[in-house]
């Protein structure tokens, strides 16, 4: 009797460990992959950051002081400013346009318009950065759509060229940012309120609740995921833009919209100074992470 | 139930892939190959590219017709000779050569500025095949820009590393029609007599200059180089360019320069949208007659010949003294060999055939639209009198004749145009820089990247 127990327990221990080799076996691949093109790179990123290099001939090791040109050297630290800046209009204005436009489409959820505005805000989601970011720039020129507009109503003072001007450079691009992200959100928070049971919508009716008590008490704590996938996803699009202004301003003018982003391309490539480049690129991973996760943790504790 | 991989474990095994990875590689750049000395290898007769078939590899830039329909021709009188050429934006090329030149060494390249990849011994050394062809007999002018110092430093003087398809040229360009509106006949003669025909341009509801400022081209640097060859000598404007020791562009004579540049901006003499415009909505402008002067280069000769036919005009930027010596940013359309290429002998047999082939030369002047390169008594193409392309190939002349040759000052290190003019220019449009403010910026980023190097 003790034998045999024994026995199958050991029986099911090998069972176990081929089991957990099997499956070792079919996460190989893709583990592979991942330590290959993610693992590696971000590891040489590091090892680059530690050196003054070229890009081509013998480097000179550097230590810590790649790091401390990124806070000291104002151009670099301005990026990384606007960075933060651009969360304003990259998370910010999506997440809250896009929870009235979401609560607004939901009402009318049977009519064949929620439908069509589901899929004009959905489109600049399909449409490429880079076109978008062309597109923009013609309709911000100084004789672009926007200003003919405003010229039309009477606001011909505040014309301007919005994308080469000091004081609205960083805005439109910001507004750009806004405009293909404010889609993505709608649809997720919509996905979000699809889920909420409509017997908490009664009950507060019931209790005499308006539409805005039932947007405020009910809607938003139960969308409370929903809005940290959205802002997590926006607050990182934000950190590491780089095709809208890429596109659009070139970090230009007078580096007013210049974003870490921008800034590690233009170190690695035109001024070949890799180590600052990739010291630049560790700081902004680690400035990522450390805004993505907070947002996580909030997320998970009004799961409890 | 999925079993959950314990988060100590796994931080334990990204770490020590991590420290793996890391380790497993040397300190970078390590692997490259190891510098050689940077002597040319003798030549004792010119070289040629033989009888037997073979493929010269070329890495082009993409909208410039004028390599392509040279080496077309090449073919023609030299069947053995077929080409893999490759082509990319310039921005694209800047950005690729030194791992080009490392990695893929084409025969023939068109470079971005060489002083790095000189350094970096990515470029072969051409000291032996210009005795060979006889380049060092050439005007000294053509080929100083070409020539660098042991370790890519300084540049104008030492061994030769590139050669220039034809040599271009800069200066005014203006639209007829409107000069006429304005009653200006003949191109200005001095600063004074610029300043006002801007300014009658103004008064007249004409924009008196479209540029291009905006994005990450700061294209009021043609201007601004322009008035410090009006304002001042061109030589000291060269060393600094070349890197010369002690060099600076913070000078007397350049400051009034850029004054007189912020005098130009603050009398509203640019569009009020410059910083936002590239060249490419500059030229649509010029060429629809939004414009009176527009500062550019001789590149667009052909191109505005055939769009505005008759209708365009072109001078060298007056000096600020009756009579005071002419000067111009003009530089030659660089091409050179990698350091490892296979073929670097017919590539430089094609760069000779280029300067002293009658036909190669009048394709080098009807496409390309600038002067060739090679001897002082070469054969120069005849061409329609009352084009901006004879007008442009005339001043090519007169620059030679008072010696006033300049490299561009986006030109003096890899990085001076992209993180320093540009941005500099651009707040000094918005009146958040000023003239001596400019200067001392881009002089303390030129002394920082020297140091960088």
């Amino acid at each position: 009797m003790a034998r045999s127990s024994a026995h199958r327990r050991a029986a099911a221990a090998r069972l176990r460990g081929t089991r957990g080799l099997a499956g070792w076996l079919f996460v190989l691949p893709a583990l592979a992959f991942y330590a290959v093109f993610v693992l590696r790179p971000i590891a040489l990123t590091f090892q680059y950051s530690l050196y003054e290099w070229d890009g081509i001939g013998p480097s000179t090791w550097a230590g810590p002081a790649n790091y401390g040109k990124v806070f000291t050297d104002p151009d670099l630290f301005d990026s990384l400013v606007n960075a933060f800046q651009l969360i304003v209009f990259f998370s910010a204005i999506p997440v809250v346009l896009g929870l009235a436009i979401a609560a607004t489409i939901r009402r009318i959820a049977q009519s064949r318009l929620a439908l069509v505005a589901r899929a004009v805000l959905f489109l600049p989601q399909v449409i490429p950065l880079v076109a978008a970011g062309i597109a923009w720039s013609w309709l911000l020129a100084s004789t672009g759509v926007v200003n003919q507009l405003l010229s039309l109503v009477g606001l011909g003072g505040v014309t301007r060229a919005w994308l080469g001007d000091f004081a609205t450079a960083l805005p439109a691009v910001g507004m750009i940012g806004a405009w293909v992200l404010l889609g993505l959100c709608t649809l997720l928070l919509l996905a979000g309120m699809s889920k909420i049971d409509p017997a908490l919508y009664e009950a507060a009716r019931l209790d005499g609740a308006g539409p805005w008590r039932e947007f405020v008490s009910i809607t938003v704590p139960s969308l409370r995921q929903e809005i940290a996938v959205c802002v997590t996803v926006t607050v990182i699009a934000a950190l590491a833009s780089f095709d809208i202004i890429y596109i659009s301003t070139q970090g230009g003018p007078g580096n007013t919209t210049m974003v870490p982003g921008l800034q590690i391309f233009y170190l690695a490539f035109s001024e070949r100074e890799v180590g600052t480049a990739s010291a630049l690129a560790v700081v902004l991973m680690v400035l990522v992470i450390a805004c993505a996760l907070p947002i996580q943790w909030f997320a998970k504790d009004g799961n409890r | 139930m999925a079993r959950r991989v314990r988060p100590r474990r796994a931080g334990v095994a990204l770490i020590i892939a991590m420290g793996t990875l890391a380790a497993a590689c040397a300190a970078p750049g390590s692997d490259s190959p190891q510098p050689r000395a940077t002597t040319a290898s003798p030549v004792s007769t010119a070289p040629t590219c033989g009888t037997a078939p073979i493929t010269m590899n070329g890495y082009f830039e993409t909208g410039f017709p004028l390599p392509k329909a040279l080496t077309t021709e090449f073919t023609k009188q030299h069947p053995n000779v077929t080409w893999n050429i490759r082509e990319d934006q310039f921005a694209v090329i800047t950005q690729n050569a030194p791992r080009v030149l490392a990695d893929n060494p084409p025969d023939l390249m068109r470079l971005p500025q060489v002083s790095e990849l000189v350094k970096d011994d990515l470029l072969k050394n051409l000291d032996g095949y210009a005795t060979a062809f006889g380049w060092d007999t050439w005007p000294a002018s053509q080929l100083e820009q070409l020539r660098l110092g042991q370790g890519g430093r300084p540049r104008g003087e030492g061994s030769l590393y590139a050669l220039g398809l034809n040599m271009s040229m800069t200066g005014l360009f203006y639209n007829k029609e409107l000069a006429a509106r304005i009653g200006m006949s003949a191109p200005p003669a001095t600063l004074a007599e610029l300043d006002q025909a801007l300014d009658k341009a103004k008064k007249a509801g004409i924009t008196p200059i479209v540029q291009f400022n905006g994005g990450a081209t700061g294209g009021l640097a043609f201007p601004l180089q322009n008035l410090m060859a009006s304002y001042g000598p061109a030589a000291p404007i060269n060393d600094w360019i070349f890197q010369k020791p002690g060099a600076t562009i913070d000078t007397p004579s350049n400051l009034q320069a850029a004054q007189h540049l912020e005098r130009w901006i603050k009398a509203g003499y640019f569009q009020k949208d410059v910083n936002a415009v590239d060249y490419a909505t500059m030229m649509s402008r010029f060429i629809d007659g939004q414009g009176l002067f527009m500062f550019n280069g001789d590149w667009e000769s052909g191109n505005l010949d055939k769009q505005m036919a008759g209708d365009v005009g072109f001078a060298l930027m007056p000096p600020a003294q009756q009579g005071g010596k002419l000067a111009a940013m003009s530089a030659p359309l660089t091409f050179g060999i990698a350091a490892n290429a296979g073929n670097a002998d017919c590539a430089a047999f094609f760069l000779n055939w280029v300067a002293t082939d009658k036909r190669a030369r009048e394709i080098g002047v009807e496409v390309g639209g600038s002067r060739p390169m090679g001897p002082a008594d070469a054969y120069m193409p005849a061409v329609a009198q009352d084009t901006v392309t004879a007008s442009t190939l005339a001043a090519g002349a007169d620059i030679a004749e008072d010696n006033g040759a300049m490299d561009f000052i986006a030109n003096a290190t890899g990085a001076i145009y992209a993180k320093s003019w540009t941005p500099n220019l651009q707040k000094l449009v918005a009146g958040e820089q000023t003239a001596q403010g400019l200067l001392k910026a881009v002089q303390a980023d030129y002394a920082g990247q020297l140091e960088g190097n």
